[in-house]
């Protein structure tokens, strides 16, 4: 007869005594998000490059779901991030969805449907062909909107959407400020959805498949169902930034599905670091800030410098950065264990198993 | 009808030639090698150097493209690369995406962004008419060197010393290693030459394909579409599925123009769906 967790009380417990002790919110990460929504007050005439930055952090989140926590190579999360950009702005467009924020989770959806469907895709074959088929998922998405052009407007993007007051009462402002608001909320929110899934004992399978998939599944873990349900969370999330995107400039182009913007958004990640949700939004800010001074500098040749940031990330290795990473990290939680002072009870103190 | 199979065939050998080598580098060391396009730019722009600027013929101007090439690819492979191959396949795609991000830039830099042409002699210009069939004679000349590049890189596998090295290091690299092959010198020569193909494949198809500093983003798609479709065990499956793709997309962007590339990538999923290895894959999966 097999024990069960739920046949011993005492056990079930420890783990979920455990699992909330992990999931508990460290001083640092609240003292992190005071700090971005003071970001409101503190750097007025910076809101389109903060909302930028609170979008591509978003998207960067949507893409650490997938890569940092279940360990799947994608390039094609723009077809997601492209199809709600689309769809939030074709809503407006032609007053389908009047209220930004309904229209914003709808987008979400239309994505997240589409990634559950493109899901079964993706979960066969080797890091190649997973490359192969999310890129050309999102490049086949880009010329069926370039082909619709009398929809999508085409080359030279979807005009004249006119996005209606949030709630019917904050307009989206010239100065950005309400948008920025809009997005920064909208992050957050979305933020507490992946910090919850990702403590759940559901997120702890998921890094168990990115281990070890065959032992994963020697414990009973279904695989399958479990890649499909976060690919599909995943693209929720890109959909979501695609929509934001879309809502705040009241505009979308061709180029919502560009390789360039997944490629972006894998640096984004590497800069932050993979794997402990905050990589994405502080990869997002370090990238915008890095883009725009050198944009600055050489406004045509950017990308020339974008690339050998990523030459040289590989070649020093992301381990070592990962590993200046994993050291503050370290720190961060210690310190925060002294802060909360509360005993260990379950496994001693160690952060996570790794 | 005819005339499209005839340009799609040329477009195929052409593909060919320009992704045979990331065939190889990937089924070798299990790379991916994004980048592979920047070096068929590098000899796409070597002979719009040599032949306009420096008024070096066409015909010499092709191999000197592929020496150049080849030495570019040679010496990346042995200063960068070699540091990349037992790296993740993140690491891999990163490294080599910030390299074409490198590549466009510093070509924009040096070169322009306007698209470059290749001054051809003018007996290569024109059309022969055959059965009421009009073949471009650069096009007849294009499938004609490919078809010979084709046969000799088949024979130099096949019969020569070289070739059974490398496919046995293909095949299991250990093994090889262990019968005292040096899988690395082999490689890097490896990596040189499909580079030099590459270039010469660039500098063949400047007049085709159209060469400008964004050309490695946009191949890059198709030269991994060859490989991934026509799997990386042998040197016949990335030929016919190079075949397949050029007359595929010249046949596509003719009969549906609006389509354009959609066709292609969605004969490519449905490839990788049915046959997750390649078309032409041993069923073996490593």
């Amino acid at each position: 007869m097999a024990m069960t967790v739920e046949d011993r009380p005492a056990l079930a417990d420890d783990v979920a005594a455990h699992l909330k002790r992990r999931a508990r919110w460290s001083p640092l990460e609240i003292a992190f998000w005071i700090f971005a929504f003071a970001t409101i007050w503190l750097f007025p005439g910076k809101y389109l490059i903060l909302k930028d930055a609170a979008i591509l952090a978003l998207f960067a989140l949507s893409l650490d779901l997938i890569l940092g926590y279940a360990g799947i190579l994608s390039l094609g999360q723009a077809a997601f991030f492209g199809l709600a950009g689309y769809f939030a702005g074709l809503v407006a467009k032609y007053g389908v969805i009047n209220e930004p924020v309904i229209a914003l989770v709808c987008s979400g959806v239309a994505a997240a449907a589409l990634g559950f469907v493109t899901s079964f895709l993706v979960l066969r074959g080797s890091d190649l062909t997973r490359l192969m088929v999310t890129l050309g998922v999102s490049l086949m998405l880009g010329e069926v909107a370039n082909r619709y052009s009398e929809i999508t407007g085409g080359a030279d993007g979807l005009q004249g959407v006119d996005i209606a007051p949030i709630f019917g009462r904050f307009r989206f402002d010239l100065y950005g400020h309400n948008g920025y608001v809009y997005c920064l909320i909208v992050l957050f929110v979305c933020f507490v959805i992946a910090r919850r899934i990702i403590y759940s004992p559901f997120g702890l399978s998921l890094r168990a498949i990115k281990e070890n998939t065959l032992r994963a599944a020697a414990v009973g873990i279904p695989v399958k169902w479990r890649l499909v349900a976060i690919y599909t969370i995943s693209a929720g999330f890109a959909g979501i930034a695609g929509g934001l995107l879309t809502q705040t400039t009241a505009f979308c182009s061709l180029d919502v599905f560009s390789l360039d913007r997944s490629a972006d958004l894998l640096l984004v990640l590497i800069i932050g670091g993979t794997g402990y949700l905050y990589g994405g939004l502080i990869g997002a800010v370090i990238y915008k800030l890095l883009q725009d001074w050198i944009a600055n500098l050489t406004p045509q040749y950017w990308q020339f410098w974008i690339g050998l940031v990523l030459v040289v990330i590989v070649l020093v290795g992301r381990e070592r950065i990962g590993g200046g990473n994993a050291a503050l990290r370290a720190a961060v939680v210690r310190l925060g264990a002294r802060l909360t002072s509360r005993p260990a009870t379950l496994g001693g103190a160690a952060p996570d198993g790794r | 009808m005819l005339t499209i199979l005839f340009d799609g065939v040329a477009y195929g050998m052409l593909l060919f030639v320009l992704a045979c080598g990331l065939s190889v580098t990937l089924g070798l060391m299990n790379f991916i090698n994004l980048a592979h396009g920047s070096f068929a730019m590098v000899g796409g722009y070597c002979t719009v150097v040599l032949v306009n600027r420096l008024g070096i013929p066409f015909a010499l101007g092709l191999p000197l493209a592929f020496l150049a090439t080849a030495l570019v690819g040679g010496l990346f492979e042995r200063t960068l690369y070699v540091h990349v191959y037992a790296r993740s396949h993140l690491d891999q795609v990163l490294f080599t995406i910030g390299l074409v991000f490198m590549s466009v830039a510093a070509v924009d830099y040096t070169m322009g962004s306007s698209q470059q042409f290749v001054q051809i002699p003018d007996a290569l210009q024109g059309q022969f008419d055959v059965f009421g069939i009009g073949m471009g004679k650069y096009r007849l000349l294009i499938i004609v060197i490919c078809g010979l590049l084709t046969v000799a890189l088949q024979l130099m596998l096949a019969k020569t010393r070289f070739g059974s090295r490398l496919r046995a290091a293909v095949d299991d690299q250990r093994v090889a290693r262990g019968l005292g092959i040096n899988v690395g010198a082999v490689f890097g020569i490896t990596f040189a030459f499909g580079s030099g193909l590459a270039g010469l494949g660039g500098a063949l198809g400047a007049e085709i394909l159209g060469l400008d500093p964004t050309f490695p983003l946009k191949y890059m798609i198709y030269f991994l579409i060859v490989v991934t479709v026509g799997g990386t065990s042998s040197i016949t499956g990335p030929f016919l599925a190079s075949i397949l793709l050029g007359i595929g997309d010249v046949a596509g962007k003719y009969y549906v123009p609006k389509l354009g590339a959609f066709v292609i990538y969605a004969i490519m999923i449905a490839v990788l769906l049915w046959r997750p290895q390649g078309l032409f894959a041993r069923g073996t999966a490593r």
